[in-house]
């Protein structure tokens, strides 16, 4: 055993990591026992096979990864604040702008969307459940382990460097003989095999599991977004799982698919990863556009504006995603005619999302706008969107591009369109569906200082960039030199990144603010909303609906509301429900394991682990736990509780 | 609530920043493709601001008109189900403006792929580019010179820059003389730069290639004809040999500096095939087993002439290395009077 692979050779700052991981994890376990809440937390969290317990651990891993990527982006700030900084050195930066980016990206975003997902479809479609609730369970559980497995990375021995797309050769074993990239290949696939089975989980509950009378044109546009959604991923992450895995056989196991020597194509990797990695982008963003439609409608009192084109727009984005993925190279070199293809289709999203937009406007126009949090979001995300669109379709022109490609431009409009896109969606979101699962609201004056800070500082931290693109700063540079004139933009930006961290601490204050002191919800409807979702109590009783929901219109509730077209006509009758598992848990434990061993090649773990793999699967296989009934009693009895009657 | 203020702020210095801001250097271009480039960049940033400018006032017009107010305490809000024309009109113009910018588009790509149209009747002065590590290797195989880190080109010259690597995908990058493009290390990338005012530009690569990337930056200097003619003799007469032990231990340096030699290394370690061939593969079984071993393995660089067995993947040897590439069917009808 050669111990020293696992040792990471760093700054004061990784030692600094390492202590306070050890301090918090034995805080934790203290606490944990101290309190003797070890029980608690397997039977209700580990063990649980509750979509929406399962979702509101997606977005507490997806709140605690923002935090470890916006440590990863202050510090890239920080170092190039100014000219020749020596906060960092050339290989720390490396990891530090390779894991923001794989963190931001896979496990943010995606899990806060996946999270809100999680919580809110069953619910809008008048669904008990997801269709296979053990196998999200097992969704959530490999994805969180894989992050996990990404995050001690930097702690034993060393992170991923080649940036988050991993370009071979640079990522290959003869440029990056660390195991930082072995971290990544398998991090990655840990993590995307979850979300594949959440694509297909999610599908199938769409499809199948609706209330009756709900049509798909009837659906809620989250809930058709979502659908979208999973398709994408069903179609893309394949092709990732496909990438990592080659990759992993060229770093562990020595093969050629993407190395220099041996007739390997570094360019096929590009292809593989942008196959997936740009329909990735609209898998984030798409959800995001569903959540600001029902924010926009039930915040300006109004239906949807042109439902249906919004629908066929996202069904042609999602089309159009997997047709645009060369536009991320075009300075390879692939000749006029082949760029001219990819400009044009590239251009073309422009088109559905200009319709969305336009849409969106037009449901505001003779709505009655009311400025709550979420809605501010919402407001704040069209025309800073718009910056983002259409430096993208000034991206998307390849001739341009060969300007353009690589520099701070290109950050400065990934960041347009990910933030206001995915990022504010997430937090609209967050805000809004809050008082559904936890019963109270988050408080208004704390979210609308978060979100000034957020909204102005994000400005600040990222249109400076579009500058320093066009003067030639390309990304990733971990320093620069005094009179290249970088220096006073980069200090700007620095200053609005200092804003954007204070808006995220408000945020998470506010949470806490709000448990403490904010009034409970008894209505479960504290928003006058439009969807199923608002049709049950506040928080959400197990079986989320006493009676299944029958429906007619498009914002179901609403028509009760206004047009008292009833949704529950029938008695409450006992309700089966699925019982909770602890094989999901214990089957991504196993692989965190799997996955390390193979990182460092301890082969012995490694296929003791995956036989270990095998045996759980298996197992769950042949489970004969049918799950349970809630007696009709019993049911009675919550829903008066829950309505504050005494029982 | 309107929150647009530093937005504002922001595009109206942009609008001001926009007329020859030196300091923008994709901007202030000194050559005739980065002048293309710079203007297609400037009139989409135009049409784009047209585009922002709609939706903004929309935005702003339906904010204040219909926010909840004391005086429409009351109102409720009507049940809109869409309308087709107005469906219609924003899909159309989007269509009309992106059909607009897809011909630019395809223009000036194809006006940047090629020799400027000054310079059509000039055979171009070919440079090899190859990168390793963190420096760049600029080869003139018809002066017989080499350069590390530094390129010399005569102003108003058609110069044909042929860009591969000796280890990760870099991006050759001259931002004021024209686009960016990858060298790889298993085919050719071909890259028309010209520059019409004598001067010292930064050359850069963009594409991120591990620790030492922040510093691998190039001069190209852009110099008159006759100071050029007197540098290549001046070289000729005063620069040691390129040997191969000396080419070795420069491939492994992490950095170089400037260096000058009399010949280049393309005579020991010849470049790979051209990437126009393997685009435009004519059916015949792609053999992917890269000919040039000796140029991608750094370590054992055999000075022996190309390798008898051709395959399809490594398109024709060069043996005329200042030659013109051969060209690809794209670009046949610009090159026409060849």
């Amino acid at each position: 055993m050669d111990l020293e692979r696992f040792k990471v050779h760093g700054e004061p700052l990784i030692y600094g990591a390492m202590i306070s991981i050890v301090l918090a994890t034995i805080g934790i376990i203290v606490g944990l026992t101290y309190f003797k809440k070890w029980g608690y937390l397997w039977r209700e969290w580990l063990t649980t096979v509750d979509h929406k317990k399962i979702g509101v651990m997606y977005i507490l891993a997806a709140l605690l990864m923002l935090f470890r990527g916006g440590i990863d982006a202050m510090m890239m700030r920080l170092q190039t604040a100014a000219p020749e900084m020596k906060f960092l050195d050339a290989q720390h930066y490396n990891e530090v702008f390779t894991t923001h980016g794989l963190i931001m990206i896979l496990f943010m975003a995606m899990p806060f969307i996946i999270g809100l997902m999680n919580v809110i479809i069953p619910l809008q479609i008048g669904a008990r459940d997801v269709a296979f609730p053990r196998l999200n369970a097992v969704s959530f559980w490999l994805f969180f382990f894989g992050a996990m497995l990404l995050n001690i990375s930097f702690v034993i021995g060393g992170s991923p460097d080649a940036g988050w797309s991993a370009y071979f050769p640079l990522a290959s074993l003869e440029f990056s003989p660390t195991v930082g990239n072995n971290y990544y290949s398998l991090a990655l696939q840990i993590s995307g095999i979850g979300t594949l089975i959440t694509g297909v989980n999610f599908i199938v509950t769409i499809l199948k599991m609706r209330a009756p009378g709900m049509k798909l044109m009837k659906m809620p546009m989250f809930t058709w977004s979502v659908l979208i959604t999973n398709v994408i991923i069903v179609f893309a992450f394949p092709v990732l799982t496909v990438a990592l895995a080659l990759m992993m056989f060229d770093r562990i196991f020595g093969s050629q698919f993407f190395t220099m020597a041996n007739g390997g194509m570094d360019m096929l990797w590009a292809n593989l990863f942008w196959v997936w990695g740009h329909p990735e982008v609209y898998i984030v963003v798409l959800p995001a556009f569903g959540i600001y439609s029902e924010i926009v409608a039930t915040f300006s009192k109004k239906n949807l504006y042109g439902y249906t084109s919004m629908v066929f727009s996202m069904i042609i984005i999602s089309l159009l995603s997997f047709l645009v993925w060369a536009h991320h190279f075009y300075t390879m070199g692939q000749g006029v005619m082949v760029n001219s293809f990819f400009s044009i289709t590239t251009m073309a999203i422009a088109v559905p999302t200009g319709v969305k937009i336009f849409n969106w406007l037009f449901t505001l126009r003779k709505g009655r706008i009311s400025f709550t949090t979420p809605m501010l979001y919402t407001l704040a995300f069209i025309p800073i969107f718009t910056i983002g669109g259409v430096t993208g379709v000034m991206l998307a022109m390849a001739s341009a591009d060969y300007q353009y490609h690589n520099t701070m431009f290109l950050v400065a409009h990934f960041h347009y369109v990910l933030i206001p896109g995915a990022v504010f969606a997430v937090i609209a979101g967050f805000h809004y569906w809050f008082p559904k699962v936890f019963g109270f609201r988050l408080n208004e004056r704390l979210g609308k200082h978060a979100f000034w800070w957020i909204i102005i500082s994000f400005n600040v931290t990222f249109f400076p960039l579009f500058f320093l693109g066009l003067m030639g700063m390309t990304r990733r540079m971990y320093t620069y030199s005094e009179e290249t004139g970088f220096g006073p933009l980069n200090m700007l930006s620095f200053a609005g990144a200092v804003g954007l961290a204070i808006g995220f601490v408000i945020l998470v204050y506010n949470i806490y603010w709000s448990t403490r002191y904010m009034p409970r919800d008894t209505t479960g409807d504290p928003w006058d909303g439009r969807t199923l979702e608002w049709a049950t109590n506040s928080p959400i009783p197990a079986y989320n609906f006493a009676v299944v929901p029958k429906v007619q219109t498009r914002d179901a509730f609403w028509s009760q509301k206004v047009d008292n077209i009833q949704l529950y006509e029938e008695k409450i009758t006992k309700i089966h429900m699925p019982s909770n598992t602890g094989k999901p848990f214990i089957l991504g434990a196993i692989f965190f394991v799997f996955g390390f061993s193979l990182v460092f090649s301890l082969w012995i773990p490694a296929i003791l682990s995956g036989i270990g793999i095998l045996i759980v699967m298996a197992a769950m296989s042949f489970d004969r736990d049918h799950g349970f009934y809630i007696p009709a009693e019993e049911v009675i009895a919550t829903e008066k509780k829950l309505r504050g009657e005494t029982v | 609530m309107n929150k647009k203020g530093p937005l504002y702020a922001l595009f109206i210095s942009l609008v001001l920043l926009l007329p020859g801001c030196s300091s923008i250097a994709v901007l202030n271009p000194k050559g005739p493709a980065a002048r293309t480039l710079s203007d297609t960049i400037i009139l989409s940033i135009l049409v784009m601001l047209g585009v922002l400018a709609v939706v903004y006032i929309l935005y702003i017009f339906i904010l204040v008109k219909y926010r909840a107010k004391k005086s429409n305490e009351g109102y409720i809000p009507p049940h809109e189900e869409g309308n087709k024309w107005l469906e219609a009109l924003w899909i159309a113009i989007p269509i009309v403006i992106v059909a607009f910018l897809s011909v630019v588009t395809v223009k000036s790509t194809s006006a940047v792929e090629n020799i400027a149209e000054d310079y059509k009747n000039q055979k171009p002065l070919v440079i090899y580019a190859s990168s390793s590590n963190w420096k760049w290797h600029f080869s003139y195989p018809e002066e017989g010179i080499e350069t590390v880190n530094y390129v010399n080109m005569p102003v108003h010259r058609a110069v044909e820059f042929r860009m591969y690597s000796f280890g990760t995908i870099t991006s050759l990058w001259i931002p004021q003389l024209g686009g960016q493009k990858y060298a790889m290390s298993d085919m050719l990338t071909k890259l028309h730069l010209s520059g019409d005012t004598v001067g010292s530009y930064i050359g850069k690569n963009a594409n991120f290639s591990g620790k030492g990337f922040a510093h691998m930056e190039f001069e190209a200097l852009v110099m008159s004809d006759a100071d050029y003619a007197d540098w290549v003799k001046e070289v000729k007469e005063t620069a040691p040999e390129l040997t191969e032990d000396e080419f070795k231990g420069l491939l492994e340096m992490d950095f170089a500096g400037r260096k000058t030699y009399s010949s280049t290394h393309l005579t020991f370690s010849p470049p790979p095939g051209d990437h126009s061939e393997h685009m435009s593969g004519d059916g015949t079984e792609m053999d992917m087993d890269n000919g040039h071993m000796d140029h991608q393995d750094n370590k054992d660089i055999h000075p022996s002439p190309e390798p008898s067995s051709q395959t399809e993947f490594d398109g024709e040897p060069n043996p005329e290395l200042d030659q013109p590439l051969p060209t690809s069917a794209v670009d046949e009808e610009t090159h026409e009077g060849h």
